[in-house]
């Protein structure tokens, strides 16, 4: 005994096994859910939509890497979190948008957003929604600038209102079928809400989110659109509630941790939304929605804060 | 428990009982035992013999007048060789009496049944056996038997959980020796006077359950609880919450809520111990791993150095990396194959490189699966960013003094995050007010 055979072992703190999900497995399996509506985007608007998420997912992947080597940080593309950013930005712009504005959008997202509050899970905001509605308000037209869908366009119309624009102008809108499969006009990614829902279920299905933000999400926006006399489908399939709600809201970093957290989150997204498609100047509300409810997440988080099992309500100091 | 009632959160790990069914296996005596004086929580013993005594099996060799602490005995019978300092599987450098075998394991005169007929000679005989929780806490045993308030303790709760993977020896000692535990219970509650036994069984050792089930036909008193396969449901709060729907906060003691908690073992060596008088000299253990040829349940003098144990066991198949004592959820990792079995131990895992591969750190993603698995409801995400600040406040807030480093956090963390491991460093900061006491 007093000649150890092996010395040296590694020691290190128990556990001393881990669970096989990692972080660039659980953003993988986020690729693989936003694959359905990647097709669907093709599908609806053409090899335009894949050069665009390409483009995107480039630049956020350059950006990523050049601020970290700038900032002397490690470098961190490998968790591909700058990845999803890039194909969800992507499906959130109009499928011909001129790519040097979607690079701008990218370098807001990564840079100004993520990069510069310290990287990933710093961030205050959803770089992807942020990266949106800066490209929104600075270029307001290329970015309402909707393309119909291929099979829909004709020599002398390219482009189109969405149905969430035709709405607000009290026009007719497309039927709830064609809005559920998506072959309506709009962002690239956020027309086909069976394509997005088929991602949804996926990520349920591999525990990488909990259903409680969606279903909230999506829940109150219906009962909103039941309340005010209008179609609950049509207000859920339309614009980007689908995509808002399954990829969006549910970004760990900027929503609450704990469920009472999560439904006030999503009711929260839900309400905003409705109340800016229906009372406000813009047709959509999703992205403005999730912003503001992504700043008020550190305060959704403290006062939803779990109570120590065992000790009673109020007990606690 | 009604089944209204709600389950405390956990984790389901690989089980990777390798060795469940293997019979428990008498270890060849060793040649010579290295027996540490501390192996409890509480004071330290000190030597009663000296170098070149002759000692029996089950002999005293180390006591103190101190009330929380088990007398050491002889695990083998031969001469004192040496009283050394020596660095022990509890971290720290100890007095250590080397016993030479004579490998005759001639009994100490003094190991005779012990006379009880009372609850004061319980105690004292449980103090004799040098009893301590086996489950690994190795809280003296007569001490937990004797709480504050006698009068509002009515439940003996055994621990057959066995929730941390690898482990099998509990399994197989229940299989084997049930009317021994059985026993063991009936006799606890009667000179304690608690009016309900409850053994807690995950629902993975059918035949365990079943063996019990058949045993407690005629005892209305005792009772089986079938615990869902979930870790950490051998930890003594979530035990006691899953077997009585009481939670054990912080700070307080399974009496405060009118419960008595043990190990299967540990009933079963003090059965042994009214029974026979042998004291307890020798410890039951798993030993496997992915480095070790040939995994077994044996059963080990207390002192034996690991090296005998894997040599027992065919030896290693490959270059050990990282050597456990207990199992891969809370077991400590050694430095060295050189230490010895101590009262506390029921596992000595062995495994390679890849296995004790550390990964690398990520940034934190606020995806919140360490609040969903903490079984105590803490949230260890905030814990952890609350130590990174040195926040006091923040953490007394989040109750950081609450964990019992299950470790479940930190396996679930897909940022690989030490968070169980960081919890500890907290409480720490917590208890001594910022380093300031």
């Amino acid at each position: 005994m007093s000649e150890a055979k092996h010395k040296n072992l590694i020691v290190s703190s128990a556990p001393h096994v881990v669970s096989p999900v990692n972080t660039s497995r659980i953003m993988l399996d986020v690729i693989i859910a936003l694959i359905p509506a990647m097709i669907m985007a093709v599908y609806v608007f053409g090899m335009r939509a894949l050069l665009l998420t390409a483009v995107c997912v480039a630049a956020c992947v350059f950006f990523e890497y050049a601020t970290r080597k700038i900032l002397n940080r490690s470098q961190t593309i490998g968790d591909l979190s700058a990845v999803v950013t890039g194909v969800i930005l992507s499906f959130n712009l109009p499928a011909t948008l001129p790519l040097w504005m979607a690079v701008v959008g990218c370098f807001v997202a990564i840079v100004l957003v993520k990069q510069l509050f310290g990287g990933l899970g710093q961030n205050f905001a959803n770089p992807a929604i942020a990266g949106r509605i800066v490209l929104f308000v600075s270029f307001a037209t290329a970015m309402t600038t909707w393309p119909l869908p291929q099979a829909q366009q004709t020599a002398d119309a390219m482009t189109g209102a969405t149905p969430l624009g035709l709405f607000a102008k009290g026009l007719e809108v497309p039927s709830n079928a064609t809005m559920f499969f998506g072959t309506i006009g709009g962002s690239m990614g956020e027309v086909s809400a069976l394509a997005l829902l088929i991602g949804g279920v996926y990520l349920v299905i591999k525990k990488v989110i909990e259903p409680t933000i969606p279903v909230c999400f999506i829940g109150t926006v219906a009962v909103m659109a039941l309340l005010t006399g209008n179609d609950p489908i049509f207000h859920v399939c339309a614009g980007g509630v689908m995509l808002g709600a399954i990829f969006m809201a549910t970004d760990y970093v900027t929503s609450p941790i704990t469920t009472k957290g999560k439904v006030i989150f999503g009711i929260g997204c839900g309400l905003l939304t409705m109340v800016i498609r229906l009372y406000a100047s813009y047709p959509e509300g999703v992205s403005f929605a999730i912003l503001i409810m992504n700043i008020l997440t550190p305060h959704i988080d403290d006062l939803t804060r779990l109570q120590l099992n065992g000790v009673p309500k109020g007990g606690d100091k | 428990m009604s089944s209204v009632q709600k389950h405390l959160k956990g984790i389901h790990v690989d089980h990777c009982k390798n060795t469940a069914g293997m019979p428990i296996v008498p270890i060849p005596v060793p040649e010579k035992v290295y027996i540490p004086m501390s192996q409890h929580i509480g004071a330290p013993c000190q030597p009663t013999v000296a170098v070149g005594d002759h000692v029996k099996v089950g002999q005293v060799i180390g006591d103190n007048e101190a009330p929380m602490c088990a007398p050491i005995h002889a695990s083998v019978s031969g001469d004192v060789a040496a009283i050394e300092k020596r660095m022990t599987a509890m971290g720290r450098v100890d007095t250590v009496i080397v016993i030479a075998s004579d490998g005759k394991q001639e009994p100490a005169e003094t190991v005779v049944p012990p006379v009880v007929t009372n609850k004061e000679e319980f105690l004292k005989a449980v103090r004799a056996s040098g009893m301590v929780g086996l489950g690994g806490a190795a809280f003296p045993t007569h001490i937990k038997y004797n709480p504050r308030n006698p009068e509002s303790v009515d439940t003996l709760v055994v621990n057959g959980a066995e929730c941390e993977p690898y482990i099998t020896v509990d399994h197989q000692t229940m299989v084997e020796s049930a009317q021994e535990i059985m026993d063991g219970m009936k006799h606890i509650m009667h000179f304690l006077n608690l009016k309900k036994g409850i053994i807690g069984i995950e629902t993975n050792k059918p035949d365990a359950i079943a063996k019990f089930k058949e045993l407690f036909a005629g005892s209305p008193e005792l009772e089986v609880n079938e615990l869902q396969q979930q870790y950490p449901q051998g930890a003594e709060r979530v035990l006691i919450y899953e077997s009585t729907g009481k939670h054990l906060i912080a700070g307080k003691l399974p009496a405060d809520v009118g419960v008595i908690i043990s190990n299967v073992s540990t009933v079963l060596k003090i059965e042994q111990f009214l029974k026979t008088g042998m004291p307890l000299i020798s410890k039951s253990l798993t030993v496997d791993g992915n480095v070790i040829k040939d995994p077994k349940n044996i059963e080990v003098p207390i002192g034996t150095p690991i090296s005998d144990i894997v040599e027992f066991c065919g030896g290693y198949t490959g270059e050990p990396k990282k050597i456990l004592m207990g199992g891969p959820m809370m077991g400590k990792a050694l430095p060295n194959d050189d230490a010895a079995i101590i009262k506390g131990n029921n596992a000595i895992l062995a495994f390679d490189g890849a296995f004790a591969q550390i990964n690398p750190e990520t940034a934190c993603i606020n995806c919140g699966r360490c609040v969903r698995a903490c079984p105590m409801n803490l949230m260890p995400t905030a814990i952890h960013k609350a130590y990174e600040h040195k926040d006091l406040e923040a953490l007394k807030k989040y109750h950081a003094t609450s964990c019992m480093e299950c470790g479940c956090c930190t396996y679930v963390c897909p940022a690989r995050k030490q968070l169980s491991f960081i919890n500890k460093l907290a409480k720490t900061f917590v208890m001594t007010e910022g380093g300031k006491k």
